[in-house]
Parts: structure tokens; sequence; C-alpha cells
């Protein structure tokens, strides 16, 4: 079968990836899907180590990971919605002014 | 060489490609396609461990559902058309950081060259609906009531959020 160490590199390339998203796109949309795509990095790691050791429990942790990654994503983008709404834009650089 | 080491190789460069290519990419509807890539990929991957349930739902819930609903809030606020990174601004010590910590990281893969022995073996444990049903309604019972409370105020949250202020 594949070594451990394989799985173990290709999830830290899949979070450095999202890191670099969430810092370098000024599109807040793409830069939360940034963010969804270092949830599952976490995820295959789990996933990983649950085969590796045999054991159940990594995967339902992935279970519950996918349902506060669900949660999230639905008041994220509420949160963007309503911030468009006011604003007419969603650029990272410009909301700034979040004092209330 | 085994075939599933071939496989695994196949598989992460698809993954590997398709997260660079949602970087990139100067609509924000290609970066939602790239992602579902990724994460059908990583299904597949999953598959390849050995957990056939986690790897279906995340068919369905990430692939489906939530990048659904990425689709749709960018098609409704017409995200597509902003524009991609431009300056480096005030991230820059951010991502000189982030590339330092890469680079002695691939640095340190390199000198200790990880542990190779740690093999995964073929999967035998049960890890069909039927037993991941049992271990979820006996051993994780609370956490799984839990999750619903956790639904129900994102769904409030959610509706509180985008309602209208009657004028």
């Amino acid at each position: 079968m594949v070594p451990l160490i394989y799985f173990i590199g290709l999830s830290a390339i899949l979070f450095i990836l999202g890191v670099v998203g969430v810092l370098i796109r000024r599109n807040a949309i793409v830069a939360f899907m940034s963010l969804e795509l270092m949830f599952n990095a976490a995820n295959l790691l789990f996933v990983s180590f649950a085969s590796y050791y045999q054991s159940l429990n990594g995967q339902l942790f992935v279970f519950f990971v996918m349902i506060v990654a669900a949660a999230e994503v639905a008041v994220g983008l509420a949160l963007m919605v309503a911030i468009f709404r006011s604003r007419n834009s969603i650029d990272i650089d410009q909301e700034h002014s979040l004092k209330g | 060489m085994t075939i599933q080491i071939l496989v695994f190789l196949i598989l992460a460069a698809i993954a590997i490609g398709t997260a660079v290519g949602m970087l990139v990419s100067r609509n924000a509807i290609y970066a939602v396609l790239f992602l579902v890539s990724n994460f059908i990929t990583v299904a597949v991957l999953y598959l390849l461990l050995g957990a056939p349930f986690i790897s279906l739902a995340q068919v369905t819930v990430y692939a489906g559902a939530i990048m659904v609903l990425f689709l749709f809030v960018i098609m409704l606020l017409g995200g597509e058309k902003l524009p991609v990174a431009a300056g480096w601004g005030k991230q820059r010590w951010a991502i000189i950081g982030v590339a330092v910590v890469v680079l002695v990281e691939a640095g340190l893969l390199l000198v200790l060259k990880g542990d190779m022995s740690l093999m995964l073996i073929e999967s035998a444990m049960d890890a069909g609906p039927a037993s991941i049903g049992m271990t979820l309604f006996t051993k994780y019972a609370l956490p799984f009531e839990l999750t619903s409370v956790i639904l129900l105020s994102a769904l409030v949250g959610a509706i509180v959020l985008t309602k209208q202020d009657k004028p």
C-alpha cells in the first residue's frame, strides 16, 4: 500500500495552498473557498490516520467537521450577502470599517 | 511501485493542479468548478483509504450542497467580475512568512527523509454505513444531537442576517 508520509505531504501541500489563497485573493468568496480547501486538507489527514490505526473515530470526526463547515458556510455567505447589500462590494480590502 | 501508489500519485497531481487552478483563475465561477473537481478527487482518495461513507458524504455535502450554495451566491451578487489579486499590499509580510515556513518545511522533509516505513495497510475494518451509524448513535450520541443545535443556530443566523428591514 501507500506510505503514510505521502498522504501527510499531500494534505500539507493542500493546506498551504489554502493559506496562500486566503492571503492573495481579494474576492471574499474565493478567500472563503480557500478556507474550505484547508478544511479538506485536515479531513484528508484525519481519514489517513483513521486508516493507519484501523479506527472509526477519525472518520466520525470528519463527519462532524463537515457539519460545522456546512453551518459556517451558511452563516458566512449570509454575512457576505448582507455586506454586499450595504456596501455594493465584497472586496476584502474595502472592509475596514466594521467598528460599530 | 504498486498500483495503489500509481493511483495515489495521479490523484494527488489532479488535486494539487485543481487547487492551483482555483487560486489563479480570474473568474470566480471557474474557481468554484476547480474546487468541485478538487473535492471529487479527494473523495476518490477517501475510497482508496477505505472510507466509503465519508467519500460519498464528501460528494453530496461538499461537492453538491456547499458548492451549489457558493455558485448561487456568486451569481446573485455578480461576484465573478471582481478583480483578481492585484497588489500584494498589506499582506506582503504575511505572504513572505508563509513562503519561509514552506521552504523550511520542505528542507526539513528533504533532510529527515520522512519515515517511509509507516505503510497504510489494506483496510480490514468495516467502515460501511451500518457500522458508522452504530458508532454514531452509541458512542457519539451526544455530539450527534449537539450538531442539530449547531445547524439550527446557523439556520436562524442566516435568516436574521439576510432579512430585509421593512421600511
